[in-house]
């Protein structure tokens, strides 16, 4: 008796609370067909004075906001509010003045003349002048500054032996000719080079702070900026603050008071705090919850095709893929690509049928002869090259898709094996390590064979791609040495721009594709979420957004 | 019982010691360095960052060179966050995931013990049944999916609570809930077992005997004997805060101590692993001292020798 009581006590309580849970979530969860729901709390956040903060959630927390040793997007958000360079971006992804006002290129475009603002400032009100910029030029390719984009500058006349630490940083072929005139001289024609300059190696610092407070002058307090804003503010992982730098020689048209920068890590929490009201912008959207944002908000959502490359590399070193490239050839037709990205990433990703992405301004990109065929064709002509390399249902080809943990990377590894093992019956292992472990493998180059890479372009200019795969490039993971393709990159990196180097350039596009010593998979799509009352926001491929250029219409 | 207190925080220098040449060891026999990354620094420079972090000295130098400076408490730069030192980094961190550990293990204690308490003395009816439930739940649902459903229910789908960050005491009230929800479940089941036992023992039946109130009996002769097994508790408690928070710390954007651990290890920031590894240390055996001496004091039995 008293058993079958307290059993009935137990399921009465059960009951209660799960109708109290319902009661709480609220009915009519998002599960009807098409009708998504995504509650989402319209609320900026404005201040009594009528001034409005925009609160930016900005993925992982920059290393360090010193604009000669950052790297990261997080990093370069924050420092392009902070500084400007000689050259900017413009919302639209055109490179357009900053401090500098005009430039002149001599004839044989080895000496580009900059003529600076008369009304650029520092924060602190001391003139931005050309001395500024050589300090800031020679401390960026200088070694002790340890810049990992040192190498950008390295069409400036005597970089190159600077960085080798051959040569003194004074010796940079930069010159302030007066306080407004800055004169930098180049090794050969550069045609991106006015892209680099809008890169934050190339943003000025000033002298003062860097010699007085030295590691500690990107501080609140000791930074001293010539952009729009300046650093109230900044707690690890927590938060960067932002105010308006009134000595900005555009700030009239500045609309933001604040900004606020949250680092935060997981996805989901930015998610949840972009819908609890807490966040204006979001950088990152977990990807099991893509189909329901695009669904429930739409008119929030931006998907902006940016300059990145996801590529799985071939170590060319040693077999199976040494000597081989109907195998590489076949491997990488053997990949449909449209599936992982309608199917796998589902972010609008583009899918890769050449090297460098679609979105690169001026050039229009050579693809794979196969791309236009038809999926039976293609799998048919692939089976064929894998046959040709010597690889049959006896004698299947062993092979090794290494990755760096991430759920990402693991789905796509799985569905290339799949799709491997299904057209061309291959044997495939599947291995990841984590990220610094991976580095280190890929790095040695002792026993990989496949591995996940990715590339993010630094200028909107084919180049950045096209020089990883010069067989002097940093890494070199893959081990590819082509003379015909790096005497190609060489020379298009230097003729000006006009349809010989688009020539050019797609000759050594096509030579790579057809030597295949990377498979290119998707160009990447950076993805937002912005409130309705964000106005100024206009996609470009750089993923460069200045708070500057936005407003907030409550 | 000074002298006890004395002897114990001797006898811990060189735990302190072990502990930190062990983490000082597998932090470098990860492969990987601090300064490997997708872009391949160029080797000049590379050359440099090392001897600017004596890298490039050999290990029992470097090691040598690291235990002088934590003697004078400096804990070094951080290499993954250039422009700070781990000292900074631990100063910043530390109030932080102390209220919000403090926070926590004072929600467990508040609310496990009386439920504990109210279990027992009404045993085997529904406030028991009712109490014992939550308290599996509790133990049950892991806290990082409690957190996610706690921020669904409590600052999207409603508008009670923030979802994260730092402000004022409502930003804890979600991650202290998270954090000590398991805890307070372990100590209502543990003060409900122990006082259970201790209302059937001796004295208790000599207080009731001798006309005490329930109220007293409970509170004054009951309550510091059910308590023990807590207080023992609470050492290991300490230790499941922290490594609780790690994630707790992530998922509301809380910037503890905690989350340094893994960051820190992920990008092979080898001081500021020690450093927090280290702090912790200090943390959990000052803590434990702390345990003990309360035991003796609840307890008059317990003597040191």
């Amino acid at each position: 008796m008293r058993n079958s009581r307290a059993c009935l006590r137990a399921a009465v309580v059960a009951m209660a609370i799960a109708t109290l849970g319902t009661a709480l979530v609220g009915c009519g969860n998002g599960n009807d067909a098409g009708r998504a729901k995504l509650p989402v709390k319209i609320s900026p956040k404005v201040a009594e004075d009528g001034t409005a903060t925009l609160r930016r959630g900005n993925g992982a927390e920059p290393g360090t906001l010193d604009p000669h040793q950052a790297r990261g997007v997080p990093a370069a958000n924050i420092i392009r509010d902070m500084y400007e360079g000689l050259i900017s971006i413009s919302p639209d992804g055109e490179t357009e003045p900053g401090d500098a006002e005009s430039w002149t290129v001599s004839d044989d475009q080895l000496t580009y003349t900059f003529t600076l603002r008369d009304n650029a400032r520092w924060s602190d009100g001391s003139p931005v002048t050309a001395s500024d910029y050589v300090y800031s030029l020679r401390r960026a390719v200088a070694p002790d500054t340890a810049s990992p984009y040192a190498e950008l500058h390295l069409p400036i006349v005597h970089a190159r032996e600077i960085i080798n630490g051959k040569a003194d940083p004074d010796t940079l072929g930069v010159k302030a000719i007066d306080e407004h005139t800055l004169e930098i001289r180049l090794n050969a024609p550069t045609p991106y080079f006015i892209g680099t300059l809008a890169h934050p190696s190339s943003f000025p610092v000033k002298r003062s702070a860097v010699e007085r407070y030295g590691n500690a002058f990107t501080q609140p307090g000791n930074a001293v900026t010539n952009g729009a804003y300046t650093m109230t503010s900044w707690r690890v992982n927590s938060m960067i603050a932002l105010t308006r730098n009134s000595k900005y020689w555009d700030n009239a048209n500045t609309a933001i008071e604040r900004v606020e920068f949250y680092p935060i890590a997981d996805a989901n929490s930015e998610l949840s705090r972009y819908q609890a009201g807490e966040l204006d912008w979001a950088g990152v959207i977990p990807p099991s919850r893509l189909e329901t944002v695009k669904m429930a908000i739409p008119s929030q959502f931006h998907a902006v095709p940016t300059l990145g490359v996801y590529y799985y590399g071939l170590n060319l070193r040693n077999p199976p893929f040494k000597d081989a490239p109907k195998l590489r050839q076949a491997l990488s037709m053997a990949i449909d690509r449209q599936v992982i990205v309608d199917k796998i990433t589902r972010g609008e990703e583009v899918p890769a049928y050449s090297w460098i992405p679609s979105v690169v301004e001026g050039y229009d990109s050579a693809q794979f002869e196969w791309t236009k065929l038809s999926d039976d064709k293609r799998e048919a002509q692939a089976k064929r090259l894998y046959a040709e390399a010597g690889y049959s249902a006896e004698k299947p080809l062993q092979v090794e898709i290494r990755y760096n943990s991430n759920e990402g990377n693991k789905k796509i590894a799985s569905v290339i094996s799949a799709m491997w093992r299904g057209v061309l019956g291959a044997d495939v292992t599947l291995r990841n390590e984590e990220w610094k472990v991976y580095l280190d493998s890929v790095r040695q180059g002792a026993d990989t064979q496949a591995f996940r890479m990715a590339w993010i372009g630094d200028y909107n200019d084919p180049n950045t791609f096209f020089e990883l795969m010069n067989s002097g490039f940093g890494l070199n993971a893959t081990g590819y040495h082509s003379a015909e393709y790096d005497r190609l990159q060489e020379q298009s990196a230097h003729m000006p721009d006009g349809s010989e180097r688009n020539e050019t350039m797609h000759a050594a596009e096509a030579q790579l594709l057809a030597d295949s010593p990377v498979i290119p998979i998707y160009f990447y799509t950076s993805k937002y979420l912005i409130k309705p009352y964000v106005s100024g926001f206009e996609g470009n491929p750089l993923d460069i957004y200045y708070s500057k250029d936005l407003a907030i219409e409550p | 019982m000074l002298g006890y207190a004395a002897k114990r925080l001797l006898g811990a220098i060189p735990t302190l010691f072990i502990l930190l040449t062990l983490a000082f060891v597998m932090m470098r026999a990860a492969p990987g360095g601090p300064f490997d990354m997708d872009r391949e620094l160029p080797p000049e420079v590379r050359a440099n960052l090392e001897a600017k972090y004596h890298l490039d000295e050999p290990l029992i130098a470097q090691y040598g060179r690291y235990l002088w400076d934590v003697v004078h408490f400096d804990f070094g730069p951080s290499f993954q966050y250039r422009d700070v030192t781990v000292n900074q980094l631990i100063e910043a961190g530390f109030p932080v995931s102390a209220t919000l550990g403090g926070a926590s293990l004072l929600f467990a204690l508040v609310l496990g013990i009386p439920l504990g308490m109210l279990a027992a003395l009404r045993q085997n009816r529904i406030t028991d049944y009712l109490a014992m439930t939550t308290a599996m739940l509790g133990i049950s649902i892991p806290n990082f999916v409690l957190a996610p459903l706690m921020i669904l229910v409590f600052a999207v789908y409603n508008d009670w609570l923030p979802a994260g960050g730092l402000g004022g005491w409502q930003n804890y009230v979600l991650p202290v809930v998270a954090l000590g929800t398991a805890m307070m479940a372990y100590v209502a089941r543990l003060v409900r077992a122990s006082t259970i036992e201790v209302m059937r023992s001796n004295y208790v039946r000599t207080a009731r005997a001798k006309g005490l109130s329930s109220l007293r009996v409970i509170c004054v002769h009951a309550l510091p004997a059910s308590l023990t097994p807590v207080v023992s508790f609470l050492g290991p408690a300490a230790a499941g805060i922290i490594t609780g928070s790690v994630v707790i710390e992530t998922i509301f954007g809380i910037p503890g101590l905690g989350q340094f651990f893994v960051i820190g290890a992920l990008n092979r920031d080898y001081t500021l692993v020690m450093g927090v590894v280290l702090f912790y240390g200090i943390l959990i055996v000052l803590f434990n001292l702390l345990v003990d001496l309360l035991y003796g004091w609840l307890d008059p039995r317990v003597t040191y020798s």
